[in-house]
């Protein structure tokens, strides 16, 4: 039995050591949390998102955005509303993502931004909906996220519409063009768009010439994929994948001599800014992107600089959406004449009036005056780009 | 190659079975902890000591718990090793969700489903237990465990383009792509890489403690019958077990197809416990978890594992405080806590330490058991 | 055409898995254990060396053997800090320790480097592709260069084990440990070296790797490595030319299946094969078969 007590006492101690220094630890260094006590209180916002592991990059981009907003409005009004900002890890796992939400309520979280990615949504949102927490989320766009949650919005499109819009732009634009689509098969995200594409596209009549998938496995080797979209004769490939597979995509078939039209969604926001990548392989790429950081927008200007300034890169898309996340719940909680003090299920209440009263609406980064339906889904317009010379155009 | 591997630490087990006496001391341990944790677990949650982020953790504790002991019968007791223990959870819990979904159109008692649900699971997670089990048979040490790393990672790669959902008169139909004849895209359960979406919140702490009590009463059961010496003798040495008889195939087959089942519930159990479960869940990452649970507990020694997992659980929530550095930081630990349980003279060390606080014992002669002369 | 495509990319991919799998192989025949970290170093000798191009414009094959130097010293590093404190304690502890170190690996480059994927600027930038029969048959310099390095480093390796005196010590430990030790050899020395070699090569593979699939993430070498194992228990884990084999046979099954079977389900035929190999041959193709003593 020695061994054992030997065993037991040193995982014992190790963990009591872990939680002596956790303890000691004591309370997180997130923007806002000491500023000043203004008249007006501090609202505590909270987010979950994948900060390590294969995910991480998107859920780094939202703390980050979040973050700038967050400081941005509270150096301008030190004497009104204050916010805090807490971003916890959810290493993109919808169980982890829960204990994450759990424990944001636990250090008195009022209103919640995320999950990032939507499967870690999708479980926190059933919590959030039985517990009354308002959730506005800036880049979960799977429908199961807003499904049956009253308390639920989404700010990013819903994975359905890129989806549909994406078929119809082709459809009316490139009618003539023999379309592929190559998608990763376990990914939520763009199975959720590829889906819906795909029926979207097949409506009257057309057939899409080939299809192929990957698994999650970024660096993959896409040669067999490529050489059936070559020999279906594909023209125009439909990408409805993040960019980093999606920059491994164009290298490889560039090596190949083989060079479609692209045409990606959302997440191929960010190729540009990639470092080491060769933006002249991105020519000519299509993209339906509600955000790009080369807009002449001077708002947009403003904010790339700033987020430049602060950490060093590019904002990508989940950054900009983040930033638009906290100003739309900052105004709209203005309008619910509520004070920081309140509940996080007041809170909820209130906010869902707010966003379903049909006259609230938002500007930020990601459009102009975004509403939002009963559904909890976003209005606002999607843009086609085309990248040239390494550039994003409108069409 | 499987000697080597079980060098010096599955010696345990063989005596725990041998003397009854140990074999109670076994399970009054184990039974003792789930029980004496499953009242403070519930006291604190009552009395509003623990917090949400700790009383979430319930079910998944105990799921994990259930499924170091299940794997413990695998890797511990019949000394194989096993890397897709996550498989037999996937099975289990798609199947869990799937039984659900249909029970609940015609019927509102959330607790029968429940248990309906991980009936099922275990049966289906039986069969691929069997299935997987019979190529087991020829096979040794690490290449029986690349063959179990390969059922999960092929499993997954099964769910991942796996469809599920009613037809308008309400029949469920599947497909192996996107189309399912005859479903509407809304009426579709389970989705692919999607996974299931919108289910039923089953588990509670209850229900998972009560789950994690069974799979104890199986395994320790298992552990003191004349089938749980036969498994751990040819665990021992396999030519001397064959040569009194045994059939080992039979043997180690029931010990795999048994574990199997049991992770099948867990999954259920874990399955029921979020509104979505997607198929990259179960990876290769959560299969190697369960085993650092295993062999962090001591390989087994059930109601170390049982510890281990549930520390383990919980030890990244209380990391979170290290913010950037929170995952490094339990890396660190994983290494440092291997490091200390079994490197000899640090061990030896601890021991010194430890033995001056228990009354003397007699000394066993542990260690060196009869495959180390083979 | 689509067939000689085909297993030219699937050739160039088992190359690269070819030689992470030597890393696991030597390592497992020396210590017999699992080293999953083995696929993070891939990754540490991808950063390195795009750190050294990027950032301070080191030639490219300089800073593969910057990258080789780095992987090296990290390898003995790991083997001296977190394994040999285990040694002669049954694999399985230390297996997890090696998924410890796999974490930690993944977690520091995280923090390092951030979560931001750099795409690898291949080291073969200047060359040109071939192209054959009319532009229908392409040769990348990417997998021209892979499939060679993967021959030269499997011969030398080859040579390296059977002539030289420290080879033969390390086919000595892997024998027969505490007999090596009674005949003067030095076990830990060959330890490390062997852990000094796999991970030397491990640096090869990273930059060989990312010159072909140029995105490089924290958490690039979890796969490769993942299926690099694989490759070593495919060919006969222990077996130097074994892992050869099995990383030639794994890449050209995974592509063969993309290209006719589907791409969906391609990992799931690749490990169905797996599983078809070992129950005809139950210790891989080119395993040792166990005797067993009584």
């Amino acid at each position: 039995m020695k061994k054992n007590w030997t065993k037991f006492l040193v995982v014992a101690l190790s963990v009591m050591m872990v939680f002596a220094m956790t303890a000691c630890g004591g309370g997180s260094s997130d923007g806002g949390d000491d500023a000043a006590e203004g008249g007006a209180g501090v609202l505590h916002l909270g987010g979950t998102g994948p900060l390590t592991g294969p995910a991480a990059l998107y859920g780094n981009a939202v703390k980050n955005g979040a973050e700038l907003a967050v400081n941005e409005i509270n150096a301008a009004n030190p004497d009104g509303l204050q916010l805090s900002w807490d971003m916890q890890d959810d290493e993109h796992d919808a169980e982890k993502a829960v204990n994450a939400y759990n424990k944001l309520v636990d250090d008195g979280m009022q209103v919640l931004i995320g999950s990032v990615t939507t499967a870690p949504c999708t479980a926190v949102a059933a919590e959030a909906y039985a517990n009354r927490t308002f959730v506005l989320t800036p880049s979960a766009s799977g429908p199961a996220v807003t499904d049956g949650n009253d308390n639920v919005f989404q700010l990013c499109f819903s994975d359905p519409n890129q989806g549909i819009a994406s078929a119809e732009y082709i459809k009316n634009n490139y009618a003539d063009k023999t379309v592929g689509v190559i998608y990763n098969n376990a990914d939520n995200y763009s199975s959720g768009i590829f889906d819906k594409f795909k029926s979207e596209y097949e409506s009257d009549g057309k057939q899409l010439a080939a299809v192929e998938a990957f698994s999650d496995d970024a660096n993959a080797d896409f040669t067999a994929q490529l050489n059936s979209m070559k020999n279906a004769g594909v023209d125009l490939i439909f990408l409805p994948i993040y960019y980093t597979p999606a920059s491994n995509i164009m290298t490889q078939a560039a090596k190949m001599g083989y060079a479609p039209t692209y045409f990606g969604v959302d997440g191929m926001d960010g190729i540009l800014d990639l470092e080491g990548f060769d933006t002249n392989l991105a020519e000519g790429v299509l993209l339906l992107t509600p955000f790009t950081p080369y807009s002449e927008d001077a708002k947009v200007q403003e904010f790339v600089k700033a987020y430049e300034d602060a950490y060093g890169e590019t904002p990508i898309q989940f950054a900009a959406d983040a930033y638009d996340c906290v100003y739309t719940i900052y105004d709209a909680f203005q309008k619910t004449g509520l004070g920081a003090d309140a509940s996080m299920d007041e809170i909820c209440e209130a906010l869902i009036g707010v966003f379903t009263g049909g006259d609230f609406t938002s500007s930020g980064l990601t459009a102009e005056s975004m509403s939002w339906n009963a559904a909890g889904e976003v209005d606002k317009t999607p843009k086609v780009c085309v990248i040239e010379d390494g550039k994003y155009v409108e069409k | 190659m499987a000697e080597r591997l079980f060098k010096n630490i599955g010696s345990r087990g063989l005596k725990g079975a041998v003397k009854g006496s140990e074999y109670r001391k076994e399970a009054f341990i184990s039974y003792g902890i789930l029980l004496i944790g499953y009242i403070l677990l519930q006291l604190g949650a009552m009395t509003g000591l623990i917090g949400r982020n700790l009383q979430g953790q319930f079910v998944p504790i105990c799921v994990y718990v259930s499924l170091a002991i299940s794997l413990n019968l695998v890797v511990g007791i019949s000394g194989e090793l096993s890397l897709g223990h996550a498989g037999f959870m996937a099975v289990g819990a798609f199947t869990g969700i799937l039984v659900a979904k249909i029970l609940e159109r015609s019927m509102s008692i959330n607790p029968l489903i429940l248990i309906i649900a991980i009936i099922a699971a275990a049966l289906t997670a039986s069969i691929a237990g069997f299935i997987i089990g019979i190529p087991i048979l020829g096979l040794r040490g690490d290449y029986l465990a690349i063959v179990t790393l390969a059922f999960g990672e092929i499993v997954r790669n099964f769910m991942n383009v796996l469809y599920f959902g009613f037809d308008s008169n309400g029949k469920l139909r599947f497909a192996f792509n996107h189309t399912i004849e005859g479903v509407d895209t809304s009426d579709r359960i389970i989705t692919g890489a999607i996974g299931a979406t919108g289910v039923t919140k089953m588990a509670s702490f209850t229900a998972a403690a009560l789950l994690t009590a069974f799979t104890l009463f199986v395994v320790l059961n298992l552990k003191n019958s004349k089938q749980g010496r036969a498994i751990m003798s040819i665990r021992d040495n396999r030519i001397a077990g064959e040569s009194i008889g045994l059939e080992v195939r039979k043997y180690k087959l029931m010990a795999f197809v048994v574990s199997a089942a049991l992770a099948g519930m867990a999954g259920c159990m874990f399955g029921l416990n979020y509104s979505t479960l997607a198929p990259v869940k179960f990876n290769f990452n959560t299969s190697v978890l369960i085993l650092v649970f295993v062999v962090l507990g001591g390989i087994g020694n059930i109601w170390g594992g049982m510890i281990a997992a549930a520390l383990l659980t919980v030890l990244p929530e209380a990391l979170r405080q290290f913010a950037d550095y929170r995952m490094l930081t339990y890396a660190i630990v994983l290494i440092v806590v291997m490091i200390c349980t079994y490197n000899p003279t640090i061990k030896a060390r601890v021991g010194l330490f430890v033995d001056k606080f228990k009354p003397k014992k007699k000394k066993s002669g542990k260690g060196k058991t009869g495959k180390e002369a083979a | 055409m689509n067939f000689l495509n085909s297993l030219i990319s699937g050739l160039s991919l088992g190359s690269v898995y070819a030689i992470i799998a030597l890393g696991y192989t030597m390592v497992y025949g020396i210590s017999k254990m699992l080293n999953f970290a083995h696929g993070d170093v891939i990754m540490v000798g991808g950063y390195v060396s795009f750190i050294l191009t990027m950032y301070v414009g080191m030639n490219g094959w300089l800073a593969l053997l910057v990258a080789m130097v780095a992987c090296t010293i990290l390898g003995i590093l790991i083997e001296r800090l977190a394994y040999r404190p285990l040694r002669g304690t049954g694999s399985l502890a230390v297996l997890i320790t090696a998924i410890g170190v796999s974490y930690f690996l993944q977690n520091s480059a995280l923090l390092i480097w951030g979560a931001n994927p750099r795409v690898f600027n291949s080291l073969f930038n200047g060359m040109k592709t071939i192209h054959a029969a009319g532009g229908q048959l392409t040769i990348t310099p990417e997998s021209l260069f892979t499939i060679i390095a993967n021959i030269v480093i499997m011969i030398a390796l080859t040579l390296f084990v059977s002539k030289t005196k420290a080879g033969k010590a390390m086919r000595a430990v892997s024998e027969d440990n505490g007999a090596a030790q009674l005949m003067g050899i030095n076990v830990n020395q060959s330890i490390s070296l062997t852990f000094a070699i796999g991970s030397g090569l491990a640096a090869v593979a990273g930059v060989l790797m990312c010159s072909a699939y140029p995105v490089l993430m924290p958490t690039t070498g979890a796969m490769p490595g993942i299926k690099a194992f694989t490759a070593a228990v495919f060919g006969g884990i222990g077996s130097i030319p074994g892992a050869m084999i099995g990383g030639l046979l794994l890449g050209i099954i995974e592509i063969f299946a993309r290209a006719y079977i589907s791409t969906e389900l391609s990992d799931a035929i690749v490990f169905a094969c797996l599983i078809i190999v070992l129950l005809v041959k139950p210790t891989g193709l080119l395993g040792k078969k166990i005797n067993e003593k009584v």
